[in-house]
Formats: C-alpha cells, sequence, structure tokens
C-alpha cells in the first residue's frame, strides 16, 4: 500500500505538469483525467474510499465531461496548437515559477518540522454519512443551494 | 507494511497547489485558467483528506465533499461565462478580456 501511495503521487505530479505544459487543449484534458484518477487512488489508501468513488464519479466523470463539451462547442482543436505555442513565451515562465516555488519551499520548510505517521484507519461510507446527516446537515443544505444556485446562474449565463 | 509519513501526503498537496498557481499565472486560454484552477481545489481536498486519515476520524472527508460541490458550481458557472465571452469577443485570450471597460 506505502509503495502505490508514493506511485500514486508520482503519476499525480507528473500529468499535472504535463497539464500545465501542454499546448493541445484535449491531450490537456486527458493528463487532468489521469491526475484526478492518480489522486482518487491516493485517497483509497489513505483510507477514503468514498472520497476515493465521489472524486473518479463526480471529478474525473462529470466535471471533466462538462470541460470536455465546452472545448467541443469552441472548436478549440488541433488549429488553436500554435497559437497556443505562440502565447507560452518562456520569459512568461519566470515571475510565476519563482513565486511558486518560494511558495512551495515554505510550505515545504513547515512541513519538515511535523513527525507523525498516518493512521492507515479506514473511514467508511457509514461515518461520512453519519455526519453528513447529522451534524453537517445545515452545510448539505446549504451545498444543494450552491447547486441549485449554480444551474440556474450556468443556465442564464449560457443563454444566446 | 510501514505507515505513511503524515508529511509525504501534505507535500504531494503541496506541490499540486504550487503547479495549479504556475497554470493560473502563466496560462493566457481561460479553459486552462479554470483547469489550473481545478487542479488548486483538489489540492486543498486532497489535504483534508490526509488530515481526515492523520486523526482518523471523518469530518475531513465531509469537508472535502462540500469542496467537491463548489468546485461543480464553479465550474458550472465558469464554463457559462466562457462560452458567453467566446460569443462575444470570439478569443479565449484573457489579456483581451483585460481591456473590458465597466
Amino acid at each position: 500500500m506505502t509503495i502505490l501511495f508514493y506511485l500514486a503521487s508520482a503519476i499525480a505530479i507528473i500529468s499535472t505538469l504535463c497539464v500545465i505544459l501542454q499546448t493541445n487543449i484535449v491531450h490537456a484534458l486527458i493528463y487532468l483525467i489521469l491526475s484526478l484518477l492518480a489522486v482518487a487512488v491516493i485517497f483509497y489508501v489513505l483510507g477514503a474510499p468514498f472520497a476515493a468513488v465521489l472524486e473518479a464519479i463526480v471529478y474525473a466523470g462529470a466535471i471533466m465531461v462538462l470541460f470536455l463539451f465546452v472545448i467541443m462547442m469552441l472548436n478549440m482543436g488541433q488549429h488553436t496548437r500554435d497559437q497556443e505555442k505562440s502565447w507560452l513565451s518562456a520569459r512568461g515562465w519566470i515571475a510565476p515559477g519563482v513565486m511558486a516555488g518560494l511558495l512551495l519551499v515554505q510550505l515545504l520548510s513547515v512541513f519538515a518540522q511535523i513527525d507523525q505517521d498516518l493512521s492507515g484507519q479506514r473511514i467508511d461510507v457509514m461515518a461520512v454519512s453519519g455526519l453528513l446527516f447529522g451534524p453537517y446537515v445545515l452545510a448539505v443544505e446549504l451545498a444543494s443551494i450552491l447547486l441549485l444556485a449554480g444551474l440556474v446562474s450556468a443556465y442564464h449565463l449560457a443563454k444566446k | 507494511m510501514s505507515p505513511i509519513p503524515f508529511e509525504h501526503g501534505l507535500i504531494v498537496a503541496g506541490i499540486l497547489f504550487c503547479l495549479g498557481i504556475v497554470g493560473v499565472l502563466t496560462r493566457r486560454n481561460i479553459v486552462f485558467v479554470l483547469m489550473s484552477l481545478e487542479v488548486m481545489l483538489n489540492a486543498c481536498g486532497l489535504a483534508f483528506i490526509v488530515g481526515a486519515a492523520r486523526w482518523g476520524n471523518a469530518d475531513g472527508q465531509v469537508m472535502f465533499l462540500m469542496i467537491l460541490t463548489l468546485a461543480a458550481a464553479e465550474v458550472a458557472v465558469g464554463l457559462g461565462l466562457i462560452i458567453q465571452i467566446y460569443r462575444r469577443f470570439h478569443t479565449v485570450d484573457i489579456n483581451v478580456l483585460s481591456q473590458m471597460k465597466g
């Protein structure tokens, strides 16, 4: 299981790197799906099978299909590749790379002081749903209102 | 089977988050920016799941579900905006959109 964690982490990081470096948008989307599925494997290894299943169904399934529909609607296939290449200059990478690198160094220096192990204990659906329909029931209701608002506004925005 | 160190899970989440930030800052195509935002939200969810695995309680997973809902709503609204922007300006370049008035 430990090896699976590091393997899935490596796949997630490498495919995310491919997402931000890719010029072909459909390939970038496929790499993003790969990254999300690798994160789902990490969730399973960490003892969260319910979150892993939701990650695969909702993120890698539903949200990525939405992206695919929009890419198809905007007809951003092969011919936008040259445009993307011209937009990606080496000079534009320096400042964001340095800033994100500094942030990463800070995060790593904070995390390096932690010396604890994960419990590896499985948290199944029963415990999560007990919380969802117990103390967090108001948050679930608010989430449903958020989704309804998202639905209405997306319909209104995309209308001709 | 040796247990996974807590900090390694957090480091993976941190690296994914920083990659998402680089994507948001460097790309000019608005669809790529939205995809990088998804990567960042996903990294936040990963950090919550790692926390839940460390202390062995389910609250972190509940928080992950909330992030999932937020990501779904955000993508729906964002893609609707992208479609409308493409109809009006016939481009997905955010540098052109920064010249909007009002």
